[in-house]
């Protein structure tokens, strides 16, 4: 059987990560719109919790291929299904993409890749202007697409979680959640067969034969 | 009723979440609220005033490059936990510009003899310095580099920077006055060789303690030093100190010493504006030696920016705020010219027409 839930390192991962590339993405931004000291406290900060994030999503990634992923609600139109599960694909891309387009870019423009005192990353590209330019265009076009993605993704989980109320939010949260669990009394008892509540999906009237 | 007031209220809730987030991000970006200065912003000041040289930096323009090496005397290692100061010769590429945005320009202008450098320490750590032959600099922030950039644009009719716009830009900035008057009294060395190059800022070194102790650097030539005419700088043939320099290393290797300055307490750290008074303690941490030089295209130095925050542990930066803006407008200058094609140099483009 498939489980109701993401395990729960895939969770906290998701979550992690979320809060991460949501700050890196406002870290990138502000650091670009200012030649104030700002600059280079936050590029000092980029570059590191960029990183972080490649070998983040990467561990993820590994764990998801081994454990087994909820399935999304059965009623769910399949173009929908095939978007979720496409734009899901995109933002695993992005996560460790985006750090890595960084990285090479960096590489390419002969800076050092410096994480912290003592920790200097080795270059992952041959040094060459034209590849640095053409790299931090794309580190930013990427970094825009990127925050485009999650404004949708992070719209269409509250959609799921507020309107359609199908546990799909459910599927990465942690707390007990009315949408995957029966509800239960005080005393324990499921109060599932008193709530008598119609699936939506029956609630119309069937077409005449 | 209240069902369609409530999913109402529900689409409002869900929709304001995208909404803050796009409203944060456009703050943080600066497309919202007070215009901000950036490093592009700095760029775009430095092309009004010097036009737009494609696949040139932006400032700096005309340049070549250089190799030799640091050899360290080991007398600025308890100062500093940087391995570069530990008794030892490194690797050194640099590059040797005069100031200003123009590739071509002549060489016989009062503006900056300058001198880039990366030294490479034994744990591969990079140190980058980019420093002018004077110890002061016309602006202590980037608001007033950005400033002084547009006032300061030549215009084409008179050959001149309109009076007016320079008067209103030394009402509020008497900081340039100082540079100005400095400059104009200072003696313009007539070689690379023996200018005596300044870091200007002050950066803090930080030793095995963790103890940090705010510092300037200058390195100061073994030549004698010469004088060019200030009168006759327009005579002076136009790339007359990239020739100087080549000659001179044909006939061997220049030298300049590390010469470290420690401030005093009361000095100022975050103004280059202001010098520091003369008798500060000193420390000789090395010696360069430089023993060639190429032009551009073939050299190593093109391809990089020496963006002076680059610098290994045990160099950290001060509270100087031109550090950051420095960072910010170099970065901007190399995304700009690394898309566009780099042409000749001076140096190269000459060696072409000359068949050398
Ligand atoms: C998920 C990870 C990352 C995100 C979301 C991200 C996001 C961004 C954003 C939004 C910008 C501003 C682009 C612009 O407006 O032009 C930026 C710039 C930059 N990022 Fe990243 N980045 C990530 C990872 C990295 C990594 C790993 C590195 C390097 C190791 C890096 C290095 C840089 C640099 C050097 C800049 C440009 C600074 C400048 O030109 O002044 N980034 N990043
Ligand atoms: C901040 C608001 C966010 C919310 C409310 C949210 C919510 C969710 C939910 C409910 C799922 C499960 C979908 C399903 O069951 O198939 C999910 C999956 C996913 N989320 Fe998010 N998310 C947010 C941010 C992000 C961010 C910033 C990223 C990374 C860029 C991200 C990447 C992913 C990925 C890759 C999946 C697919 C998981 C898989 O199938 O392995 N999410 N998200
Ligand atoms: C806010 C102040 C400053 C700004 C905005 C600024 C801007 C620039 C820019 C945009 C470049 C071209 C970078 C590239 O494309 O690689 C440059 C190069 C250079 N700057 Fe500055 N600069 C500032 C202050 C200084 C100071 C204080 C010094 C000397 C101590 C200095 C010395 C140099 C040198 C030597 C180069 C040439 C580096 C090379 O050969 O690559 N600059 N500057």
């Amino acid at each position: 059987m498939l489980p109701d839930r993401f395990a729960l390192a895939i969770r906290l991962l998701h979550w992690t990560t979320a809060a991460l590339i949501i700050a890196m993405l406002f870290i990138g931004v502000a650091m670009v719109s200012t030649a104030g000291p700002a600059y280079s406290a936050l590029l000092a900060l980029h570059r590191p919790l960029g990183i972080a994030i490649l070998l983040l999503a990467c561990i993820r990634l590994a764990i998801r291929f081994g454990t087994r992923a909820p399935p999304l609600p059965g009623d769910l139109p399949r173009a929908q299904a095939r978007v979720a599960r496409a734009s899901h694909i995109l933002l695993y891309l992005a996560m460790i993409g985006l750090p890595l387009i960084g990285w090479a870019m960096l590489s390419a423009g002969s800076y050092p890749v410096r994480l912290g005192a003592g920790l200097v990353l080795p270059p992952i590209l041959p040094p060459g202007a034209l590849a640095f330019g053409l790299l931090r265009e794309l580190h930013a076009l990427a970094a825009f697409a990127l925050f485009a993605l999650i404004l949708g993704h992070l719209t269409a989980a509250l959609v799921h979680g507020f309107v359609r109320r199908d546990g799909v939010l459910a599927t990465m949260g942690f707390g007990r959640n009315a949408a995957l669990e029966p509800p239960v009394d005080e005393t324990g008892e499921s109060l599932e067969e008193a709530e008598d509540e119609a699936p939506t999906g029956e609630a119309e009237t069937p077409p005449p034969a | 009723m209240t069902k369609t007031r409530a999913s109402l209220l529900t689409a409002a809730a869900i929709s304001a979440v995208p909404l803050a987030l796009i409203a944060g991000f456009a703050w943080a970006g600066g497309w919202v609220g007070a215009p901000r200065l950036g490093g592009s912003t700095v760029v775009d000041a430095i092309e009004f005033n010097a036009g737009r040289h494609e696949g040139y930096r932006r400032a700096h323009a005309k340049g070549v490059c250089i190799t030799g090496y640091f050899t360290a005397s080991g007398k600025a290692a308890p100062l500093s936990r940087a391995r570069l100061f530990a008794t030892g010769r490194y690797p050194v590429i640099g590059r040797f510009s005069t100031g200003g945005g123009n590739p071509f320009a002549t060489d016989g202008r009062n503006v900056f003899h300058a001198l880039a450098l990366q030294l490479t320490g034994p744990d591969s750590q990079i140190w980058r310095m980019a420093m002018d032959h004077v110890p002061i600099f016309p602006v202590a922030t980037p608001q007033a580099f950005a400033a002084l950039q547009r006032a300061s644009r030549v215009d084409p009719a008179t050959g001149k920077p309109d009076p007016a716009a320079m008067k209103a830009y030394l009402a509020v900035h008497p900081e340039t006055r100082a540079y100005q008057d400095y400059i104009a009294a200072a003696p313009l060395p007539d070689s690379f060789a023996n200018g005596t190059y300044f870091s200007i800022n002050a950066f803090r070194l930080i030793d095995q303690t963790g103890t940090s102790r705010v510092v300037r650097w200058a390195f100061e030539p073994e030549a004698s030093f010469g004088a060019l005419d200030k009168a006759a700088l327009a005579r002076l043939p136009q790339d007359f100190l990239f020739d100087d320099l080549s000659e001179r290393l044909a006939r061997g290797p220049l030298r300049w010493r590390m010469i470290v300055t420690l401030a005093a307490p009361e000095d100022a750290t975050d103004d280059a504006t202001v010098p520091w008074p003369a008798g500060r303690r000193t420390v000789e941490a090395g010696t360069l030696t430089l023993t060639a030089a190429q032009p551009e295209e073939r050299g190593a130095c093109r391809d990089i920016t020496f963006d002076p925050t680059i610098l290994p542990d045990g160099v950290a930066l001060s509270d100087d705020p031109l550090l950051a803006a420095r960072s910010a407008a170099y970065a901007a200058s190399f995304r700009r010219r690394a898309v566009e094609t780099p042409g000749p140099s001076a140096v190269g483009k000459k060696l072409t027409q000359g068949g050398g």
